[in-house]
């Protein structure tokens, strides 16, 4: 057992921190150890400025990934490397990412650029080639105001050849060790004054936990949770945590499904759900950015039952089901009857979501899933849609439709599905969906657009379905 | 010119290793004494209303919460009005927006004053509020006087057009988004003085205020700031909103107190970008040349007057952008309504006035079916259809006609739109279009009164250099610029100068660093203090070696005549030897410049600076999604002194305007409250939105005419206007989804994917706008 928060600080210095629940790694950084290099620019994971890097030891290696210290609990770093812009110069000797961005002149005001170093230097030890869509992709979690990108962009170009070298390198092996001797210690309940952080590493644990504390609050990714803490300036006195947990880490591939553990983050699962059709990859590196994919998980997409998380209509279409489990056992739901409301769900007092199955489509089965938003990268969907069907003689046969952001949950599109299987017309089909969605006006979108973009959407769904006929 | 050696060269800003390595200090970033307190505002959750009761005493309760101030609390004026009298720091009896500032709490910790300022009670009587701009032109109530600029007879030029058209433009405001929120400290001194730590673009206005605010002269209060985390305009008038709040907090608790504004607070309370509704008719003859328009800009000034009556003074300025109008009647009104105030932002209404322009010729272009450069080309100022601007500047310096020729030339646009038409033709649910821009936009401020600038030169006895100036460092790369001129002036190499804080104790009076102006007035100024001290030094080195002082050259870091030389450090020491100043103040006033505010008629700018853009894009008909695909750049920086700074400007002023023309929505809901405060909400453009293909050049050999600092010309503002590329290129896209002939266009500003659809759809329905008003 690790009472306190241990973890290491840029490099080999081990820190023990006495850090109550709901203490943001940011806040730790700034405030208690003056490290002011990363910035506070929102508070809500959105613009980046806050980034960090973790790395995780696994089978005697680092795994490296960039996160927003703004929204990550100091819980949430125990047993980890973390690194932070005053890390990356070897004394007067600047980083390779670092250099780019100087010889570039990729910084104006500078606020945002330490996350941009960050989410390079994250980028770097992945070893990332330095392609522009990669680069696209391991920026889009951070927002500049003065540059215009281009010459970050070009930074990242010169400096992600140079091959994942720096002055970790030669660390690595102590690193890891260091790691392993605190996750060796136990589990991580670090009590203080102003709260728990508990985080189990059994289910039987953290059942019992919950059982004993139906007060407490699940953290998995936290990216959301968070919020409560930094735009609702809640307190969060009690914090249990489900990702030391192994089981729920798992991800499970056969020919038929796909079993994702609850804690499984969307960063672990976009190779495999990429594999069930192109635009579910799509879907997943619009997902937030790589600092919200590293820590956001899909049990955490699905417990939020936001009406406009996305991928709860890809998984309504695919007729995914939810694990639920609690002290008193397990059970198992389809997840259009998991949802029972705006922001509710089928969880009852002391249960966790333990997994996700997800049935890949049959053979010769088309998936497809669509987000609409108005910036491309890191925007909440107005609308998402997403289709699964099978032709048989060139008929469509039992589709499922779910749509997010039309009505107060992710939601199946009934009418619509009836009236495909009935008149096999798409055009049909999306008249039909006014039955099904009375969609909200607010400032992401009207209900008339959202409305039209959803009906819109069956025009691309019927141009893939007559692709597939030929 | 003899050859430069420093300026002119793309040196590194210069906190380019601090800020990668996150040793660049902020405000917030630095060391706090033991005793200092945090604030956090209470602001009013109503539109309008009457503040009857604050009952402070649940927030007072609470762990670590030290005091509570209202206006009550104020020593001295409430006031922090940057144009005119009657803006309240805190709201005294009536609040007129969602997120007024009404109170302060003041405690141990930031996130202790946060929670608890959420505790205090207060006791409101609405009141009705006006809080659209519709609403607020029906009910005629200004935050300043309409001004009209009138110039020829539009009335008599629109009765006898050949053509005439009328039309309306909505064109939405924006957030600033900079990446550093709002912050001041105030410092208690002794002997009533305090210093003031502030992020401003305007430090003298942030002294000036809160000396007001706490019944203190000026002399007795600093305002300091070493950089901004970006400003943008909007750290020109409203730092001192909270600068002055701090302030009163800690003269309150006499203890230093910080004030940081989270995201959400930041954008709820601060103004930004003034919304504008441009109604116009313009007469035109066949060819498209315009004989007259009249136009009505309404800008929405939210609940005080703030910069709003300079912001529509610039609007009124640039509707003609580069084109000869010879009759026009121009009238802008300052709105009042219960929003957030509208301030400075980039562009500073230039950019709102040139869009409702280009959206004139484009009706024109769409009306006579002819290509839109076709029809600016019939209506560029020249010496030919004339060169008065409304305001009647003489334009001396036009080249927008030649960049924008030069441009269709280097970006192939013929091919292109060749191309592109091909494209359209067999694709069905996306279609492409490409457009171009021109732009021409003044430089100076309005008011001639603001067209100074200051600075402090010292050299030391080792030859090291501070550079001292009244510009403030926002990200824009003004001190590297100040720095390069003071080297270049000394001859010594760039590491020879230091850049320091600006502050209110070392150049005094000084305007804001706004308006594209800061390396015109600060360079100038630094130049004139080194000269001064060059001038001294070299007097003494003349008198050492017996020369003529004209001889004495100064350059890589050795003095030299004839056979003679010395290291600039020598002839520092030996200056300070013989006891001659080694310290210098240097001031410069724009010249040529004036301004009559009441017939808006003058030549209120020293010279233009120029541009032209031209962007392809993509429209999905299905969603109204958009892509960028490439853009074309050639900007006009005379002879730039730094390069690479100023093409950060022209690349980071481009995507800031197509943000603002694209996907940045100000959403406010029936209550008033702004539902779009944080960037999970607010859209600014991300890495991926850039033009995929961006080619952007600085026009090469064409220094500026007029006699600015090594004739280089100003470029912060100017660019931002290039984006009306984009908006124009979505407005021809949107036309190629007509099945018919070409057709006007009903599409506001910004061009969501949702506004998109709808002038799509509009398409297809009978139009109403523009619609000819005569034939």
């Amino acid at each position: 057992m690790s009472n306190s928060v241990r973890f290491l600080l840029n490099g080999l210095t081990e820190v023990a921190a006495e850090a109550p629940p709901d203490l943001s790694v940011l806040q730790w950084l700034r405030t208690h150890c003056r490290l002011t290099g990363t910035k506070e620019g929102c508070a809500e994971g959105d613009c980046g400025a806050c980034t960090i890097v973790l790395a995780d030891a696994h089978e005697g290696a680092l795994s490296w990934r960039a996160a927003n210290a703004c929204i990550l609990m100091m819980g949430q770093v125990h047993g980890k490397l973390l690194v932070t812009v005053e890390g990356l110069a070897d004394g007067a000797l600047l980083h390779p990412v670092q250099a780019a961005m100087v010889e570039r002149h990729a910084s104006q005001c500078g606020f945002c650029t330490p996350g941009f170093v960050m989410s390079l230097f994250a980028a770097y030890r992945q070893g990332e080639a330095p392609e522009t869509e990669a680069i696209h992709d391991a920026l889009a979690g951070n927002l500049c105001r003065c540059t215009g990108y281009r010459p970050i962009v070009d930074a990242a170009r010169d400096a992600l050849p140079s091959g994942g070298i720096d002055r970790f390198t030669p660390m690595e092996p102590a690193i890891v060790a260091s790691l392993h001797a605190i996750n060796n210690a136990g589990a991580l309940d670090c009590v203080t004054k102003h709260g728990r952080f508990t985080a189990p590493r059994t289910r039987a644990d953290l059942a019992r936990e919950l059982a004993a504390n139906p007060e407490a609050r699940i953290i998995s990714g936290g990216t959301d949770l968070a919020l409560d803490i930094t735009k609702r300036h809640q307190r969060l006195p009690h914090l249990i945590s489900l990702v030391s947990v192994p089981e729920l880490r798992r991800i499970e591939v056969s020919d038929i499904e796909i079993i994702a553990g609850a804690a499984a983050t969307y960063a672990e699962l976009l190779p495999h759900l990429a594999m069930l059709d192109p635009s579910f990859e799509v879907l997943l590196r619009r997902l937030g950015s790589r600092q919200i994919r590293s820590l956001g998980t899909i049990g955490g997409n699905l417990a939020n039952a936001s009406p406009i998380g996305d991928t709860p209509p890809a998984l309504l279409a695919l007729g995914a089901f939810v694990r639920l489990e609690s002290a008193a056992g397990s059970r198992e739901l389809g997840l259009d009857d998991f949802f029972t409301g705006y922001r509710r769900t089928a969880l009852q007092p002391g249960e966790f979501i333990e997994s996700v199955r997800i049935p890949k489509p049959a053979h010769g089965a088309l998936f497809r899933v669509d987000k609409i938003s108005r910036r491309f990268d890191q925007d909440i969907s107005a609308v998402c849609g997403a289709i699964a069907f099978s032709l048989r003689d060139g008929l469509i046969h039992a589709p499922r439709i779910a749509f997010g952001g039309m009505a107060a949950t992710p939601l199946r599109a009934r009418h619509a599905e009836a009236a495909l299987v009935e008149t096999q017309s798409f055009e049909r089909a999306a008249d039909a969906l006014a039955q099904d969605f009375q969609p909200l006006s607010d400032f992401r979108a009207s209900a008339g657009y959202r409305l039209q973009t959803a009906q819109n959407l069956f025009e691309r769904w019927r141009l893939i379905a007559a692709e597939a006929r030929t | 010119m003899s050859e430069l050696d420093i300026v002119g060269r793309s040196h590194a800003h210069d906190s380019a290793r601090q800020h990668v390595t996150g040793a660049a200090i902020y405000l917030d970033d630095m060391a706090e004494t033991s005793d200092c307190l945090h604030a956090a505002i209470v602001k009013s959750p109503h539109a309008h209303a009457r503040i009857v009761r604050i009952d402070a005493a649940r927030a007072l309760a609470q762990e670590g919460v030290i005091a509570f101030v209202s206006a009550a609390d104020i020593p001295g004026m409430n006031e922090v009005g940057p144009a005119q009298h009657g803006e309240p720091a805190l709201a005294q009896e009536i609040a007129d927006y969602v997120g007024c500032p009404i109170g302060a709490i003041i405690a141990a910790s930031h996130e202790a004053a946060r929670r608890a300022a959420d505790l205090v009670d207060v006791t409101w009587e609405p009141l009705p509020a006006l809080l659209s701009l519709d609403e607020a032109l029906a009910a005629q109530g200004y935050v300043c006087p309409p001004q009209h600029l009138v110039f020829g007879d539009a009335q008599g030029a629109l009765a006898s057009a050949r053509h005439n058209l009328k039309g309306s433009l909505e064109i939405g405001g924006q957030d600033h988004f900079y990446l550093e929120t709002n912050i001041a400290m105030a410092i208690p001194q002794e002997g009533r003085q305090w210093h003031i730590w502030t992020s401003t673009q305007h430090p003298t206005e942030v002294q000036k205020h809160v000396a007001m605010v706490l019944g203190v002269p000026q002399a007795a209060v600093t305002a300091e700031v070493r950089r901004m985390g970006g400003g943008f305009g909007g750290k020109e008038s409203q730092p001192t909103i909270i600068a002055a709040i701090a302030a009163i907090c800690s003269h309150k608790t006499q203890r230093p107190v910080k004030l940081r504004l989270d995201r959400d607070d930041d954008m709820i309370i601060t103004g930004k970008r003034h919304d504008f509704r441009a109604d116009w008719e313009v007469g035109f003859d066949e060819s498209g040349a315009i004989n007259g328009l009249r136009m009505q800009l309404a800008a929405r000034g939210g609940n005080v007057a703030d910069l709003t009556g300079a912001v529509v003074t610039r609007a009124l300025c640039h509707v003609s952008n580069c084109y000869f109008i010879p009759n026009a009647d121009l009238l802008g009104l300052s709105l009042k309504t219960n929003t957030v105030s509208k301030t400075a932002f980039r562009g500073f209404g230039g950019p709102q006035g040139m869009l409702a322009g280009e959206a004139v010729i484009d009706a024109i272009a769409r009306h006579l079916q002819l290509d839109r450069d076709v029809v600016r080309a019939r209506n560029y100022l020249s010496p030919e259809r004339g060169l008065a601007t409304p305001y009647e500047q003489i334009v001396r310096d036009m080249i927008g006609a030649e960049l924008m020729e030069k441009l269709s030339k280097d970006a192939d646009l013929e091919a292109r739109r060749a191309q592109i038409a091909a494209f359209n033709a067999s694709s069905t649910h996306i279609k492409s279009a490409l457009a171009t821009a021109p732009v021409m936009f003044g430089i100076s401020f309005n008011m001639p009164s603001l067209n100074q600038g200051g600075a402090l030169v010292h050299v030391y006895t080792d030859g090291s250099i501070q550079a001292n100036h009244g510009g403030t460092e926002m990200g824009q790369g003004l001190y590297t610029k100040v720095a390069q001129v003071v080297a270049e002036t000394f001859g010594v190499p760039m590491d020879f100068v230091t850049p320091t804080s600006t502050r209110t104790d070392k150049v005094p009076n000084t305007s804001a660093t706004a308006a594209s102006s800061g390396s015109d007035l600060n360079g100038a100024a630094a130049r004139r203090a080194a000269l001064e001290i060059r001038e001294r030094m070299g007097e003494v080195a003349a008198a050492l070696w017996g020369v003529d002082a004209q001889t004495i050259a100064f350059r890589n870091g050795l003095v030299s005549s004839g056979n003679h030389a010395m290291s600039f450090g020598d002839l520092a020491r030996t200056c300070w030897l013989k006891r001659v100043s080694l310290s210098a103040a240097g001031f410069y006033a724009t010249p040529k410049i004036h301004w009559d505010a009441k017939t808006l008629k003058g030549h209120p700018f020293f010279y233009f600076a120029y541009g032209a853009a031209a962007s392809e894009v993509e429209i999905d008909g299905l969603t109204g999604e958009t892509r960028c695909l490439r853009t074309d750049v050639i900007h006009d920086c005379g002879a730039s002194l730094n390069p690479a700074i100023d093409m950060g400007q022209i690349e980071g002023g481009f995507v800031q305007g197509m943000g603002w023309l694209t996907m940045e929505e100000l959403w406010w809901d029936d209550q008033g409250r702004l539902r779009t405060h944080a960037p999970s909400t607010y859209k600014i453009p991300g890495s991926r939105d850039v033009p995929a293909d961006f080619r952007v050049h600085i026009l090469e050999g064409a220094p500026n005419r007029e006699d600015t600092i090594f004739r280089s010309k100003a470029v912060g503002e100017p660019p931002l206007m290039l984006a009306m590329s984009v908006w124009l290129a979505i407005r021809d896209a949107v036309s190629a989804f007509a099945s018919g002939a070409s057709t006007q266009i009903a599409l506001d500003a910004p061009a969501t994917p949702e506004r998109i659809l709808r002038a799509i759809k509009t398409l297809r329905e009978p139009l109403d706008q523009p619609r000819e008003t005569r034939d």
